[in-house]
């Protein structure tokens, strides 16, 4: 027999619980045939934990699973459970049992019992369904009725046997108030947190009237695990634990598509836009147009086509739409045709924790691709200071891993320095492009300047824009600087101006210059023709003091010959010897 | 033990037979002693008008789980009515006795 050489090698270790994050954090689930101990207080979410254990493995794990329940009734337990989504009524048939064993008030108890009764009546029913899961449910109530303390050893003891004894992968919940957990004398049934393979303890706590949700895995025989406390929402589908790394992180599908900001220069500064599936941070003080950026970016992404859902933390949906309206960003026409869904996250209360569990669900049901939250500020709120950061950084994985590309706006406080790195939530450390919005006070005017801090993996402008916002839509503008100050509104108007009427005076003048050359041109050559001709009269008289010498002489010539002719002198001359 | 003048009285007034039945977990020491307290208790209390049932929940496992019995040793005072559940070895008799409403019998 092979198999017996290696037999934990065939035998699953783990028994995963479905609980997003929790199976992370415990490298795959609960010890796998052992007992798994859960200490909280009193709401602190331990029957949804069990619970959502065992619909897990009835569902996806082929594993049916008992329920015993010692405190509340299971008939109420189904119906609560329905709230999650979770079908018990369904599942109940096949794969998955309750039962009730609670001490009915009018038990009378008198001496020593045991818990024999209860295992051997579980024993049929786990062997008539095969059960591989089960959950004992305030199993301090029943435990609470045995007369000493010795009784309660034995019987913890006696149902840890008889789980062990049978492979079943167990949780036992206890209650405990947070302040039992580190003192130990005080600790119920202390030697329970000894006797399991796994202690899971869920902390519920209020800062500053807001309620967070932690739990740490204290000890976990034989498996590595995230030793830290980690928060937790009970959301729509049950719990859900905050991991702060995302394994899926790694696989992330890098493009190089780019999408619009829905600002034409904007993008041009970008070098064609942002990156699909990047994590955009525009900072600002308020009023400083962070959520008219955000709008145009949605409404670039409805353009497309693309689902996109709008969070908004400050103002109401329809208000957000008609705000944007007035600089032409016309969103409503999206949210009719279903493409653009506004949600007003004033809605959500909570912790950060809840709103980012909320954002999830609801970009899941939108299926966006296209996620803009405005701002996210507001989650570093009261009560929330600790945690905000690490919601923040999740979400931007997060995003990252679904490829949803995020806007996010970060308002900046009054008070804080004009240094943009005060953004409380340093979320600008990971987002992949910071876009700055400001205000430059100059000759009694603000104007809002934008420049880009930093964009990863793309050329990008340096300079600062001005940013103008008009009926017809946003648009940038480029800022003159002189002096080594940047120019913005009237004075960059002026400027302008000026720089038209010295053109304007530079142009007449050339024209001027011109006409006047043309002139002198025309007189010149007006003279050339005067001359010229004079210069032919000059050459014909010439011509004809030439010609009237030559007859001149050849008549003198003529006349010599016949004057010797007539006078019949000889023919010889003297002249010509 | 000898019941008292008074108890006879009663015991002879009021003819109603007490049926018990008693889970028990095999030979467990609190069943055990759960079984010899009650029959004690019957002797001298309910002479000659109890029926007392034992069912062993290891051999009849169904059983349990259909009566909800979870707890060893656990008595059903069937009748008269109301039925009355006692959990335990009934190891205090004032506890069981008020149970069972023969507190009067007792004094």
């Amino acid at each position: 027999m092979k198999s017996v050489r290696s037999p934990t090698l065939k035998v699953a270790t783990k028994a995963p619980t479905g609980i997003a994050g929790f199976d992370e954090i415990t490298n795959g689930g609960l010890p796998h045939g052992r007992t798994t101990l859960l200490v909280g207080g009193p709401g602190s979410g331990k029957t949804v934990l069990s619970l959502q254990f065992l619909v897990y493995g009835a569902e996806e794990c082929k594993e049916s699973g008992i329920f015993v329940a010692f405190e509340e009734n299971s008939k109420r337990l189904v119906v609560n459970a329905e709230s999650f989504g979770w079908k018990l009524a369904e599942l109940q048939r096949k794969k998955l049992f309750f039962m009730d064993i609670h001490p009915t008030p009018d038990i009378v108890q008198s001496g020593d019992f045991d818990l024999r009764g209860m295992l051997a009546a579980l024993e049929v029913k786990s062997n008539e369904t095969r059960t591989r899961r089960i959950v004992f449910d305030a199993l301090d109530v029943i435990l609470a009725l045995l007369p000493d303390e010795a009784a309660r050893r034995r019987e913890i003891y006696r149902l840890h046997e008889w789980l062990l004894a049978r492979e079943l992968t167990g949780i036992i919940t206890l209650k405990a108030g947070g302040e039992y957990i580190n003192t130990r004398s005080e600790q119920p049934f202390s030697f329970l947190h000894f006797l399991v393979d796994c202690t899971v303890i869920l902390n519920h706590s209020v800062t500053l009237g807001v309620s967070q949700r932690n739990m740490r895995v204290q000890k976990y025989r034989g498996s590595s695990f995230d030793e830290d406390e980690l928060p937790f929402v009970i959301g729509q589908n049950g719990l859900e634990v905050a991991v702060a790394h995302t394994p899926s992180r790694v696989n992330v599908k890098v493009t190089n598509e780019r999408i619009s900001s829905g600002i034409e220069r904007l993008d041009t500064m970008l070098g064609g836009g942002y990156y699909r599936g990047a994590s955009v941070l525009i900072t600002g003080f308020s009023g400083t147009a962070k959520t008219t950026l955000s709008g145009a970016f949605a409404d670039a992404a409805c353009q497309r086509g693309e689902r996109t859902l709008f969070i908004s933390f400050d103002s109401d949906g329809s208000e957000v739409i008609r705000n944007l309206a007035s600089v032409g960003i016309r969103l409503e026409r999206y949210v009719k045709n279903g493409c653009l869904s506004m949600i007003s996250a004033r809605t959500i209360t909570g912790s950060a924790e809840t709103f980012l569990a909320r954002i999830k669900t609801l970009a899941k049901e939108h299926k966006a691709r296209c996620l803009v939250i405005d701002p996210v500020s507001t989650w570093s709120k009261s009560g929330n200071a600790l945690t905000a950061r690490s919601v923040a950084e999740r979400l931007i994985d997060w995003s990252k891993a679904n490829g949803t590309t995020l806007v996010c706006t970060s308002l900046l406080d009054e008070m804080s320095s004009q240094s943009e790195g005060s953004s409380s939530l340093q979320i600008s450390k990971i987002a992949d492009t910071w876009i700055h919005l400001n205000y430059l006070l100059q000759a009694g005017e603000r104007n809002r300047g934008l420049s880009i801090i930093k964009s990863r993996g793309t050329a990008h402008s340096n300079q600062v824009r001005e940013l103008i916002l008009s009926d017809s839509g946003v648009t940038l503008t480029d800022t003159y600087t002189a002096g080594g100050e940047v120019l913005m509104g009237a004075l960059r108007w002026q400027k302008e101006r000026a720089d038209r009427v010295a053109n304007e005076v530079n142009e007449v003048a050339a024209k001027l210059k011109r006409v006047r050359l043309d002139a002198e041109e025309a007189e010149l050559e007006v003279r050339v023709k005067s001359l010229q001709t004079e210069l032919l009269a000059k050459q014909v008289e010439k011509e004809l003091l030439v010609r009237t010498t030559e007859s001149l002489k050849g008549e003198i010539s003529q006349g010599l010959t016949r004057m010797e002719e007539l006078r019949g002198a000889d023919a010889t001359k003297p002249d010509r010897k | 033990m000898q019941p008292s003048p008074i108890g006879n009285e009663l015991t002879m007034s009021s003819q109603i037979i007490f049926k018990f039945r008693l889970y028990v977990a095999g030979d467990a020491p609190n069943s055990a002693q759960a079984f010899a307290n009650l029959t004690a208790l019957c002797r001298v209390y309910l002479t000659n008008r109890h029926e007392i049932e034992i069912v062993d929940v290891f051999r009849e496992p169904k059983r349990a789980l259909i009566d909800g019995v979870f707890m060893t040793p656990t008595l059903f005072k069937l009748a008269p009515t109301p039925v009355q559940i006692i959990v335990g070895s009934l190891s205090q008799t004032q506890t069981v006795l008020h149970a069972l409403n023969l507190e009067a019998v007792a004094l």
